[in-house]
């Protein structure tokens, strides 16, 4: 490439398509959909960058990676230099490359975005972040001599991860205390391997642990020890990141039938204790051939993806409302249907029926139309009376969203929550209603994204710090 | 990782497991359990607290060989180790006292209730205790159980020891005689808990029972251990895993316990037919239970 390229030239640099595996032969595997740009690809796109002085992209980024900053590393061939430059803000690009919704949130204010398309910052991130670590090339980054202070992650999912990775930074001796028995959270048991490879979760802990980070899984805090007990045992500051793990059910006849699934306990089955590797894992799983996935988010997909994998001759997506109301992202849509997954839009189960076992063989669902928008600005799905039909089904999985987690609001005097029960903390330092308790990701705003997960440990570690550092006398 | 410091044989196809974890015997109570992972490709099993040895940090559980996964639990050796132990998990059980209180253990629920009967005693409750197993060999905790009831009665389903019939049998005399029973807990296989909610049911006798449905991580985050409680679907792991008997849908407990019964004997043939399976001689009657 040319040194230096006029704004117009580099517009006319063809944007870069991702290699990926065949559909076809994919919907057969649990291998990564995605490969990777080439490095000749990396190079292309790196040069698609105008560079702009205002950085919108930087803005866009919850967590503010300087993001012209690496690609301009990208051209200089200095991979591992990018991948650090990225890691000073965030501390799992490997991940984030690979799951953030960067269409809405970097790419989307580039200025290329409308005209070109955007430069593909997440396939850039995702590139040297996979550069660095498969050449061995991860170096540990400098770390603040020991400032005395003892910090308590509850949860190691990636708000924990994030908030974890910052304050061992800053010297601070930090514990990840994980309820199973692998540290990752929703990467390791919610997101399925073709999707977000397990290695790369584990390698992401394992230089964490290598920075001094101390993982004690198999630890429910809630049970084993209390937010007050952890104060006791001498933790100076508490981050709580557990998640929105308690599923929400229809709460419609049949729905404890043999084959009807929470979505996390059919994405746990098969992606933490691997299931659908059985019986070289013991875990077994229900594999169904014409399988209902009841709902439009990115866990939904998930799912009905990973039961194509497991044979499914039928995979519907079964969502209420039309494809624009998906909270999908659109290219794990665009994924499933290129691997044949069925989309009955605007359905909804009414109930499930089952047969003399109690195994579900069918779903009677009603048809809907788009009414007024409700609450949430998305027009309200609204029932055509008379519409009913019945799907064959032999394996339901139902995901359609999780509520907040009770066991450490309840075990935890004095933490506040709204009614939904998530945990109330401030939109800035994510600190709760408890002194020296912090809390961020799912479990405060209910189901969103890991990069708002990462954002809100980000943001959590650095009011720790400053209470950890003003507050804590040592 | 937890170390394994006992492993014996107590009945034909019964094993009692003591396990070295002293941050969770430390907290564990009565009624509550744990999940065990015994290798890095083993699952995700519930068991019950058979015992807590608080001085010495051990957790006692009492299992059955039903699959592979308890298969593989006997080859453990003392001094081994699990891949994982998390708990205690659950709510514990509900201790007070009711003046008289009976604990009912049948076939390997004799092991769980037995620190349940240890808590009604402590409470002050004058302790009844009824223990039953299908015949007299796979009976087991007798003498543990004598030392804490103030009566106890043993009973055989073949009539090979103590009481011939079942525990329901026992109970029913008992409130047949008017004995005046302020509290029952009933541990054991799915149909004696369902037959004593039912029995107690009649006398209005207030029954607890523990429930063992599948599950994974013990949480609440799965789901996969929903029960019917009086119409309302709970979740065992976190809401229980203790119910009021006479609010249990038994038949949909039954129906979910048997969601994999095809996978788990393929795994059972899988491992049993191993050239390298030591088991396969110990087991080789081994008959799946119903």
């Amino acid at each position: 490439m040319a040194e230096k390229l006029k704004p117009r030239e580099r517009m006319k640099i063809p944007r870069q398509k991702m290699p990926e595996q065949d559909p076809k032969e994919r919907s057969k595997n649990f291998k990564e959909v995605p490969f990777g740009l080439t490095e000749e690809q990396a190079l292309i796109e790196a040069e698609r960058c105008l560079d702009c002085p205002k950085v919108p992209c930087v803005k866009g980024c919850p967590v503010e990676v300087d993001i012209p900053g690496f690609i301009m590393l990208i051209r200089e061939k200095e991979y591992a230099a990018a991948a650090r430059k990225i890691k000073e803000t965030n501390s799992l690009p490997a991940i984030c490359g690979r799951v953030c919704p960067q269409e809405e949130q970097c790419e989307i204010v580039c200025p290329l975005h409308k005209n070109y398309g955007s430069v593909r910052i997440g396939y850039l991130e995702r590139f040297v972040a996979d550069y660095e670590r498969d050449n061995d090339l991860v170096e540990l980054p400098e770390i603040a001599p020991p400032t005395g202070r003892k910090v308590a992650i509850v949860g190691s999912g990636p708000a924990g991860l994030t908030a974890a990775g910052d304050l061992i930074k800053l010297g601070h001796a930090v514990t990840i205390f994980e309820a199973l028995h692998k540290p990752g959270g929703v990467l390791v048991y919610g997101i399925p391997e073709f999707r977000l490879p397990k290695n790369i979760v584990q390698a992401e802990c394992d230089f964490l642990a290598d920075m001094g980070v101390e993982f004690q899984n198999s630890t429910v805090i809630g049970k084993m020890d209390t937010i007050d007990e952890l104060f006791e045992m001498g933790y100076d500051a508490i981050f709580i990141g557990t998640g929105a793990g308690l599923p929400n059910f229809m709460g419609i006849p049949g729905e404890n039938l043999i084959g009807i699934y929470s979505a996390n306990e059919y994405l746990t089955r098969s992606n933490l204790m691997r299931a659908f590797d059985f019986p070289n894992y013991d875990t077994p799983i229900i594999h169904g051939k014409n399988v209902a996935v009841l709902g439009g988010g990115n866990t939904a997909m998930d799912a009905v993806r990973t039961a194509l994998r497991l044979g499914a001759d039928n995979a519907y997506i079964v969502y209420r409302r039309s494809e624009k109301e998906m909270p999908a992202r659109d290219e794990e849509i665009h994924h499933a249907k290129e691997e044949g997954i069925q989309f009955r839009l605007l359905t909804a189960p009414i109930r499930f029926l089952g047969n003399s076992d109690g195994r579900v063989q069918a779903m009677e669902c009603i048809r809907m139309e788009l009414g007024e928008p409700d609450a949430s600005g998305r027009r309200r799905p609204v029932p055509i009376e008379g519409s009913n039909y019945v799907m064959e089904v032999d394996l339901v999985v139902v995901g359609i969203g999780n509520s907040s987690n009770p066991l450490i609001p309840k075990t935890t005097p004095g933490l506040k929550c709204n009614k939904w029960g998530n945990i109330i903390a401030d939109e800035e330092t994510m600190l709760t209603s408890r002194k020296g308790v912090y809390a961020g990701g799912d479990i405060v705003t209910g189901g969103a994204t890991v990069i708002l997960a990462a954002g809100a440990g980000k943001k959590a570690a650095r009011a720790m710090h400053k209470y950890l550092m003003e507050e804590v006398k040592k | 990782m937890p170390k394994v410091l006992d492993n014996v044989q107590i009945g034909p196809l019964t094993w009692k497991m003591k396990v070295e974890i002293p941050r969770l015997v430390a907290k564990a109570k009565a009624g509550q359990f744990v999940i065990i992972r015994v290798n890095e490709e083993g699952e995700r099993v519930p068991m019950s607290i058979a015992g807590l040895d608080k001085e010495n940090g051990a957790l006692t559980i009492v299992y059955q060989v039903v699959g592979k996964t308890s298969a593989l639990m006997t080859t453990v050796p003392a001094g081994g180790e699990l891949s994982d132990c998390v708990g205690p998990l659950g709510m514990p059980s509900h201790v007070e006292n009711w003046g008289t209180a009976c604990v009912i253990g049948g076939g390997i629920g004799i092991a769980p209730i037995y620190p349940i009967a240890q808590a009604y005693k402590e409470a002050g409750n004058k302790l009844i205790t009824i223990i039953g197993a299908r015949s007299k060999e796979l009976l087991f905790y007798e003498e543990e159980h004598k030392a804490v009831a103030d009566e106890q009665y043993v009973c055989t389903d073949d009539g090979s020891y103590g009481h011939h019939g079942f525990v329901s049998d026992v109970l029913k005399k008992l409130l047949d005689d008017g004995v005046k029973i302020g509290m029952i807990m009933a541990i054991g296989p799915v149909p004696m808990m369902r037959v004593v909610s039912n029995l107690t049911k009649q006398y209005n006798t207030p029954t607890w029972v523990s429930l063992n449905p599948l599950m994974i991580d013990g949480t609440g985050m799965c789901g996969g251990c929903r029960v019917s409680i009086d119409g309302e679907t709970k979740f065992a792991c976190v809401d229980g895993p203790d119910f009021d008997g006479h609010k249990v849908d038994f038949d949909l407990l039954t129906r979910r316990l048997s969601a994999y019964h095809e996978q788990e004997r393929e795994a059972m043939k899988r491992f049993l037919t191993d050239p390298g399976c030591r088991l396969a001689k110990d087991v080789e009657n081994f008959s799946y239970p119903d």
